[in-house]
C-alpha cells in the first residue's frame, strides 16, 4: 500500500464518519418507530386491535409461515407483478419500436397514448373482472394497465431523441431503418430502458395489488381486503410490511441488472 | 466521357411551412478517377446538401446524377462518407466500429476483417482496437472514423467537412494525414469545407459555390510546381497564396 497524505486520509475519515452516521441514524429511526409503535400499543396508549404492534405482527408472520400460508401469498403477488412487468418491457418496447418506423403513427396515436396515460387506470380494474373473470390473468392485466402507456410514450420518446446524426451515418454506410433501429436507436436507449424498469416495477406491484383487492382469492392485496373487512388488522398491517420489502426488494434487483449492464460497457 | 462521377444540372430546395428555401441550383460538374475536388463556399450555402445528394441521402428535385455512366440508383459503385463528427458509436470498441459497415452490408468475411486490422495497424490503431472511443484523442477518432469508411472500399470517398470539429493544431495534422491517406489510397474524393487554405493544401481542383441558392461560381484547378505536394508542404509553397488571394476575391468580391 502507498502512504496516504494526511489531507487524504482526513477527507477519507470524514467521509466514513458520514457514511456511519447516515446508517446508524436510519436503523435509529426503524427501530424507535417499532419500539415506540410496541410501548405504546403495551400500555394502551393506541388500541393494538386496530393498530396492532410490532409482536402481534411477528406473531402473525410466523403463524403463517407454520402453515406455510404465507408463501403463497406471496409467491402469488411476486408471480403476478414479475409476468406484469414482464409483458409490459415486452409490449412497451414492441410499441415504440412501431411508433418510431412511423412517425405519423406515432403522430395519429398521441393524444389517445396521453389520455391513456393520465387516465386513473384503478378506474379500469372493475371493468376488467367483469370482462375477463376474477383470475390471475385480471391481476396480470391490471398490473399492466397501469404501468403499459406511460411506458410506451417513455422509451418513445427516447428513441426519437438519439442523435440524428448517428442515424445519417447508418445511411451512410448504406443501412436502412432497420439497421438504425437495431444497431443505434436500441443500444443508445438501453440506459432509458432500464430507469423505465426501474419506474415500472413499482407500478405493476401497484396495479397487482389494485387488481387482487377486488378480484383476487389469494395475495397480499386479498390480504389487505380481507383482514380490513374481517378486522384482522394484524394480516393488514403485516401485509404492507411484506409489500414494503418486496417493493424494495424488485428495485434493488433492477439496480444489480443496471449495475452488470454498466459494467458491462 | 470518362467522369466517375458526373452532376447535372442540380437543382435542391427546402420545404416547410414557412416556405420554400432553394439550397442549389444548376450545379453540373464532373469528377474523373483518383481526383481530390475541393467544394468551398460560403458556411450555410448548401455544400452539405450537395454531398448528401451525391449520397444519395436526398433526391435533387431536378437534374441527374451519373456514377460510371449510370443512375445513382442503378449504380453498383460504392460510395464512402466522412461526416463532420467521427459518430464512433461509444458502446463498441474501436475494432467493432470500424466493422459496423462491414456488418449492415453482410460482408463481414475474413478476408474484410484482415483488412480492418490491416488498415488499424497502418494507421496506427492497432493497440486502440480493443479500446472504446472515449480513450482516444480527437485526432484518432477521426483516423478510425476514416478506417471504418475505407474498409468498405469506396470508389468515391465524400468528406463533409471532417476536420471542423478538431482543434487548430489537431486539425492541421489530421488534415495532413487524412490527406496522405486518400492519396495513398488513390481514392476518387470530394472534400467539402469552409476553411479555403484546407481546400488549397489538399485538393487538385477547387470548386467555388455562391451564397444561397448555390451555383457554382468558378472552379480552381491546384497545381503545384513542386513534386513533394504533402498538404504541409503545399501551405508553405509561393503558389499557395496566389491560389488563396484568387479564391477569397471570389468568395468577397465587395472586399
Amino acid at each position: 500500500m502507498n502512504e496516504l497524505s494526511q489531507g487524504q486520509q482526513h477527507y477519507l475519515n470524514q467521509h466514513r464518519r458520514h457514511k456511519r452516521i447516515v446508517r446508524v441514524s436510519r436503523i435509529a429511526i426503524l427501530l424507535s418507530f417499532l419500539f415506540l409503535w410496541e410501548f405504546a400499543a403495551n400500555v394502551g396508549m393506541i388500541d393494538s386491535f386496530i393498530f396492532s404492534s410490532p409482536s402481534r405482527i411477528a406473531l402473525c408472520f410466523w403463524g403463517m409461515v407454520l402453515d406455510k400460508s404465507i408463501f403463497l401469498h406471496v409467491g402469488v403477488t411476486l408471480y403476478e407483478t414479475l409476468v406484469s412487468f414482464i409483458l409490459v418491457i415486452v409490449f412497451s418496447i414492441l410499441a415504440a419500436v412501431l411508433l418510431w418506423f412511423s412517425e405519423r403513427l406515432s403522430e395519429i396515436m398521441d393524444p389517445y397514448l396521453v389520455v391513456l396515460n393520465s387516465l386513473p387506470k384503478s378506474a379500469l380494474a372493475p371493468l376488467l373482472i367483469v370482462w375477463l373473470g376474477a383470475n390471475k390473468t385480471t391481476i396480470i392485466v391490471a398490473g399492466m394497465s397501469v404501468a403499459i402507456f406511460g411506458s410506451i410514450l417513455n422509451l418513445y420518446s427516447s428513441f426519437t431523441t438519439v442523435d440524428p446524426e448517428k442515424i445519417t451515418l447508418i445511411y451512410t454506410l448504406h443501412g436502412n431503418r432497420f439497421h438504425a433501429l437495431t444497431k443505434v436507436v436500441i443500444p443508445s436507449s438501453i440506459p432509458s430502458i432500464i430507469s423505465t424498469m426501474k419506474v415500472n416495477i413499482g407500478l405493476c406491484l401497484v396495479g397487482v395489488v389494485i387488481g387482487e383487492f377486488i378480484g383476487g382469492r389469494e395475495g397480499l392485496g386479498y390480504m389487505i381486503i380481507y383482514g380490513s373487512q374481517v378486522f384482522k388488522l394484524d394480516w393488514l398491517l403485516m401485509s404492507i410490511c411484506i409489500l414494503c420489502i418486496i417493493a424494495m426488494g424488485l428495485y434493488s434487483l433492477i439496480n444489480v441488472i443496471e449495475r452488470i449492464y454498466q459494467k458491462r460497457v | 466521357m470518362d467522369y466517375i462521377l458526373e452532376l447535372k444540372d442540380i437543382n435542391y430546395a427546402y420545404h416547410n411551412m414557412e416556405g420554400e428555401t432553394k439550397a442549389l441550383e444548376h450545379i453540373s460538374f464532373g469528377i474523373k478517377e483518383g481526383e481530390f475536388i475541393a467544394i468551398v463556399g460560403p458556411s450555410g450555402c448548401g455544400k452539405s446538401t450537395l454531398l448528401h445528394l451525391i449520397a444519395g441521402l436526398l433526391e435533387p428535385e431536378k437534374g441527374l446524377i451519373k456514377l460510371n455512366g449510370k443512375y445513382l440508383r442503378d449504380s453498383a459503385t460504392n460510395i464512402g462518407y466522412m461526416l463532420q463528427k467521427d459518430e464512433l458509436l461509444e458502446w463498441r470498441t474501436v475494432y467493432h466500429n470500424v466493422l459496423l459497415g462491414l456488418e449492415i452490408q453482410h460482408m463481414m468475411t475474413a478476408k474484410a476483417k484482415a483488412k480492418a486490422r490491416e488498415l488499424l495497424d497502418i494507421y496506427g490503431l492497432d493497440q486502440f482496437a480493443n479500446a472504446k472511443p472515449s480513450e482516444l484523442s480527437g485526432g484518432m477518432r477521426q483516423r478510425a472514423a476514416l478506417i471504418r469508411t475505407l474498409v468498405l472500399e469506396p470508389d468515391i470517398l465524400l468528406l463533409d467537412e471532417p476536420f471542423s470539429a478538431l482543434d487548430y493544431q489537431t486539425r492541421l495534422n489530421v488534415g495532413d494525414d487524412i490527406g496522405q491517406i486518400i492519396r495513398k489510397e488513390k481514392k476518387t474524393a470530394i472534400l467539402v469545407t469552409h476553411d479555403l487554405s484546407e481546400a488549397i493544401s489538399l485538393a487538385d481542383r477547387i470548386i467555388v459555390l455562391s451564397d444561397r441558392p448555390a451555383t457554382i461560381c468558378q472552379t480552381v484547378d491546384v497545381t503545384f510546381d513542386s513534386k513533394e505536394t504533402s498538404p504541409l508542404k503545399r501551405r508553405n509553397a509561393p503558389e499557395f497564396k496566389t491560389y488563396f488571394n484568387l479564391i477569397w476575391k471570389e468568395l468577397n468580391p465587395n472586399e
